[in-house]
């Protein structure tokens, strides 16, 4: 409702600026082609910076007549017409009105961008969803309690902004809140950068299209906590500046671009699309011989200050410098010195002499840029990556990741997209953009340049993975306003000349050929006026086209039959055709909405945590599975017991059930995730072992099958297995395949059959219908039938989509094995113990059997102070038990610990900091940490 | 050939002398700040090459600092020339704020990345 009153607001408001906006458009045709008279008109705006100010150079208007003669006759030639009984005061009250009118504009979008985004707090709860977040909400909790000097080690977000001025709010409170409010921003970000390129009737549109772009939406709903909605804002912030910049040439804004920048740096890794792209389009002003002086203003100091404020940020640290991804800046930032110098010399020398001076120069420069050049990719050739780190790489080359980083390319948001989510994600904007585009072009800016230039290499990076199609949705927004407000201008303008008639337009026509003043700075002027008059005929024509063919084609006929009666430069659409077009085009703007606003409230509201349906009675069905599970981890099992899950769910059981998991979200962590993987993928008894081996009590999978909740672990299972082969070779990915597909119906391969993934899914999952229907997989398992020998269930929730089970204990299989395992041990004490006469005090105690050394241990432990370490060390005994060398070790620094050979309270600390760690580890960290009494002691 | 090279150099040296000798004086001094500043980041290049780098965050903010130093100043050469037409209503005293915020700004990170 609130979406179409702005969509509304907008129409009225550029049919309110149209008198204002066209001597404004005349100027800034002229601009283009006089570049010291641009400045003047910039520099003059400028001035009242800081403000919402809607029409720059005509609020300024009457201070600078004198110096705009020039552009006021080509604007005169329009106002004479239109407004020629309106006097200089009426105006003034009209720019002022304008003026109000857009701030308030403005206002109403920000709260709708913030207000769209509260759908899954009205419909669910005020929780933070989603996986990740989970982990910027600790870093969060640990930030409140810490402080910032903690905050910069640990490198998150800012709410301690607000804790410090004493607003009474929860630290989830705030999360929760976080990136609506930033959305809200990013759309004011986007008006003021498109009012740079296009002026305030493109900002508006823009901007309020970009406060509810469904993709943007998808990452910046209320309890999506996390730093891409941030990042946006800072991005489409920097942009901006730079673009002020570029118009203005102010060291001023200069600075504050770098501190954007800054920002930007801080919230996203993201941030290397911006140093890439800003030196793009330099080298593309260079390029096109549109090298200027604010350009140099607008880069040098940037590249250094930017570079410094990088560095600053522990993650990046000295990478701003070291990799590739920033290289393209610096050898710009050359060239731009290069050119820089080239233009000075040249301005001072005669034309003769700076001939001679090139031929000169250029044998010389030649030579030794060739050497620069080599000596660089020498460098750049020398490092194992080519400098590039992973994820850059999978990006230039979109089948890298799939290559060589499964981790990766498992992350279903690093696929490239699908045509279905471009529009799911843009919608009407992926029509509009072209027309956007076109409307660049004429005429062609440094601004204009550089947003095609965004949205060409946007469209590129969101094409190489979903995820990026974020840093497309702002660019999209910025072309379709553009080429929305354009369509409106020609649409509403030609209503208006048709509403005061031929003779009006005849008459003004002939007031412009007349005016005293038309010399050949008019003609000049008027050129410019006229092509982008084209533009917009073509601008309303395309959006129509992609409205509907038919439309289109008449449309077209209309205009051929018009043009002619129309006059030589006013192209007007006849009356009917364009109101038909105003109305479509709202009609568009409705269909946008309508989609925006469904895309809010149905399809990225829904927190992951919690899930609802839609029965057939039209009720609402709420799942809760996953907090329930988490529940029940948290108030059934032991506080120190770890799980084992898939690690989409890593961070969630930690923060919900505060448990320990064996994998997270943190993926780069490779290995461990490859271990589980693996485990999942091998038959039960080889799961089992590897979970032991990593202290594992529980195994939770997700499983979607009853309720057909499709992101479960069996569809995730491809990778694992892919990731669990990548490591451990004996995983092959074929095994599981059946005609190229993962398949666990009747034609499932026995391995798929017998992983643990597969049992655990769908154990006792006969029971729920008979006959074992998956309405994930729409199809029916292919095992129904079968026990579990290693694995007990413990718990299924309710929709049964989370399933937790867990380990048998070992105690029944043991027996043969540990015959074989005690004379291993036994000679090894022996060698031992000939080596290291100290080893002695402490055998004496190995010889007892081992229950009775579990009593005297659980004996030796209640005294101790630190009753989770002792735990932890009765594993270390049954790990003996089960007879493995890595066992055995342990169990003699077990002893140590307990014959005070090292101090306990060392103990406690290391065993809390090695929590994930399996023994090996545990022990040759302990190694390494004491003294080398112990290595000596513990033989390695 | 070689003669007429040495001769069209000689010529260029000249007028290049003589359009240089025009420029107002306070421009100069800008510009004699600058080769200052680059003179200071060819030393620590050279220091590098010999030393080398090894509080790497110290010789980064160090060329940095000149570096950024040298195109500020440039930047401010740019806006206080009268005969650069962009910028004819910029005054020099808002070109000289600017250009002191963004040193301050400038010389404030470095401070803090100096370690």
């Amino acid at each position: 409702m609130k979406a179409n009153i702005v969509a509304r607001g907008i129409s009225t408001l550029s049919r309110n600026f149209l008198t204002g906006s066209y001597p404004l458009r005349a100027v800034a045709a002229h601009r283009v082609w006089n570049w010291p008279s641009l400045f003047s008109s910039f520099s003059s705006s400028s001035s009242v910076h800081g403000e919402l100010q809607t029409q720059p150079s005509s609020s300024t208007r009457p201070a600078l007549l004198p110096a705009e003669s020039v552009n006021t006759s080509a604007g005169a030639r329009v106002r004479q017409s239109m407004s020629a009984s309106e006097t200089a005061g009426e105006r003034t009250v009209r720019h002022a009105f304008g003026n109000v009118l857009a701030f308030f504009i403005l206002l109403l979008i920000g709260v709708l961008a913030f207000s769209i985004r509260l759908f899954s707090v009205i419909k669910y709860e005020s929780v933070i969803h989603e996986f990740d977040p989970y982990f910027n909400y600790r870093v969060t909790q640990f930030l409140t309690k810490n402080g910032i000097y903690d905050f910069w080690n640990w490198f998150d977000d800012r709410t301690w902004v607000l804790n410090s001025l004493n607003i009474p709010l929860s630290v989830e409170t705030v999360c929760v809140f976080t990136a609506p409010t930033f959305s809200a921003f990013a759309s004011w970000a986007t008006y003021f950068l498109t009012k740079e390129v296009k002026g305030p009737g493109a900002g508006l549109a823009a901007a309020a299209l970009l406060g509810m772009v469904p993709s943007y939406i998808s990452r910046s709903v209320a309890g999506s906590y996390d730093n891409e909605a941030v990042a946006i804002f800072a991005l489409i912030f920097t942009f901006y500046l730079y673009i002020k910049t570029l118009n203005t040439g102010s060291l001023f804004y200069a600075t504050f671009n770098a501190i954007s920048y800054f920002y930007m740096v801080c919230s996203w890794g993201g941030y290397t699309f911006i140093i890439n792209l800003i030196p793009m389009h330099v080298l593309l002003c260079i390029v096109t011989g549109r090298y200027s002086s604010r350009l140099y203003i607008a880069y040098a100091p940037l590249v250094v200050l930017g570079t410094l404020l990088a560095a600053l940020v522990p993650v990046v640290g000295f990478n701003a410098v070291m990799t590739s991804e920033h290289f393209a800046s610096f050898l710009v930032f050359i060239i731009i010195h290069v050119v820089a110098l080239v233009y000075y010399i040249k301005g001072i020398l005669s034309p003769r002499m700076f001939k001679v001076a090139v031929t000169l120069v250029l044998s010389v420069g030649i030579a030794v840029c060739c050497a620069v050049i080599a000596i660089l990719i020498a460098v750049v050739a020398s490092s194992p990556t080519k400098g590039w780190s992973g994820r850059s790489l999978s990006l230039l080359d979109p089948t890298y990741a799939s290559k060589y980083i499964p981790i990766i390319a498992s992350v279903s948001e690093h696929q490239p997209p699908t045509w279905p989510s471009y529009f799911m994600d843009i919608n009407v904007l992926a029509f509009l953009v072209p027309a956007g585009i076109i409307a660049c072009f004429l005429p062609l800016s440094d601004a204009s340049s550089f947003v095609v230039l965004y949205i060409v290499t946007s469209v590129y990076f969101s094409g190489v993975m979903v995820r990026l199609m974020l840093v497309l949705a702002p660019a999209a927004c910025i072309m379709s306003g553009i080429a929305l407000s354009e369509a409106f201008d020609t649409l509403t303008g030609s209503i208006k000349f048709q509403l005061l008639g031929y003779s009006s337009v005849n008459s003004q026509a002939a007031a412009g050929d007349a005016s005293p003043d038309s010399t050949s700075a008019q003609s000049n002027a008027l050129k410019p006026d006229k092509s982008e008059e084209t533009a917009k005929e073509r601008t309303s024509k395309k959006s129509k086209k992609k409205e509907k063919e038919r439309e289109k084609e008449k449309e077209q006929v209309d205009q051929s039959s018009v043009q002619p009666r129309a006059g030589r430069r006013l192209q007007v659409l006849p009356l009917e055709a364009s109101i038909i077009g105003v109305f479509l085009l709202i009609l568009l703007g409705a269909f946008y909405v309508v989609h925006c606003v469904w895309a809010a409230a149905e399809a990225y509201s829904a927190p992951s945590i919690v899930l609802t349906s839609q029965t057939q009675d039209g009720g609402l069905h709420v799942f809760d599975d996953f907090r329930e599970a988490y529940a029940w981890l948290r108030h059934n099992t032991e506080v120190d017991d770890k799980v084992a899950s898939w690690w989409d769910y890593g961070y969630q059981t930690t923060a919900m059930a505060n448990r320990t998991v064996i994998v997270d979200n943190n993926t780069w962590n490779n290995t461990h995730i490859a271990t589980v993987g693996t485990a999942m993928s091998s038959p039960e008894k080889a799961a089992w072992e590897i979970f032991n081996s990593l202290d594992v009590k529980y195994v939770l999978v997700v499983f979607g099958g009853l309720v057909g909740y499709p992101s479960d672990d069996i569809n995730k299972f491809l990778w694992m297995v892919r990731i669990g082969g990548g490591v451990f070779p004996h995983i092959k990915e074929p095994d599981y395949l059946r005609d190229g597909q993962y398949r666990i119906d009747s034609q499932a391969t026995p391995t798929m059959l017998n992983s643990l993934m597969y049992k655990l899914s769908y154990y006792r999952f006969v029971e729920t219908d008979g006959k074992g229907f998956d309405r994930v997989r729409r199809t029916e398992i292919g095992k129904k039938y079968f026990k579990l020998t290693h694995f007990d269930e413990v718990f299924t929730t309710h929709h049964w989509m989370v399933r937790i089970y867990k380990l048998r204990p070992p105690k029944n299989r043991i027996r043969g094995k540990a015959k074989k395992s005690k004379s291993v041990r036994n000679s090894l004490i022996i060698s031992w113990s000939k080596a290291f006469p100290k080893f002695n005090a402490v055998s004496d105690r190995l010889n007892p059997a081992e229950n009775e050394f579990s009593i005297n241990l659980k004996k030796d432990c209640k005294d101790q102070e630190e009753p989770l370490a002792v735990k932890r060390f009765l594993r270390f005994y049954k790990l003996l038990s089960q007879g493995s060398e890595v066992g055995l070790v342990g169990y003699i620094l077990l002893q140590a610990i307990f014959r005070k050979v090292i101090p306990y309270r060392d103990v406690g600390k290391i065993s809390r900091i090695l929590q994930y760690c399996d023994i090996l580890v545990y022990i040759s960290v302990f190694c390494s940490r004491r003294e080398s009494r112990i290595i000596e002691f513990v033989g390695l | 050939m070689a003669r007429s090279t040495g001769e069209d150099a000689q010529a260029l040296f000249h007028s290049l002398r003589s359009a240089y000798a025009a420029t107002p004086k306070n421009l100069k001094i800008i510009d004699l700040y600058v080769a200052f500043a680059v003179f200071t980041a060819l030393i620590q290049v050279a220091y590098m090459a010999m030393v080398g780098s090894f509080p790497f965050n110290s010789f980064l903010s160090g060329i940095l600092s000149c570096t950024g130093t040298a195109v500020l100043a440039v930047c401010l050469r740019i806006q206080v020339n009268k005969e650069n037409k962009e910028f004819k209503d910029l005054p020099p005293e808002r070109a000289y704020a600017d250009f002191v915020l963004c040193n301050l700004v400038l010389h404030l990170v470095i401070m803090n990345f100096l370690g």
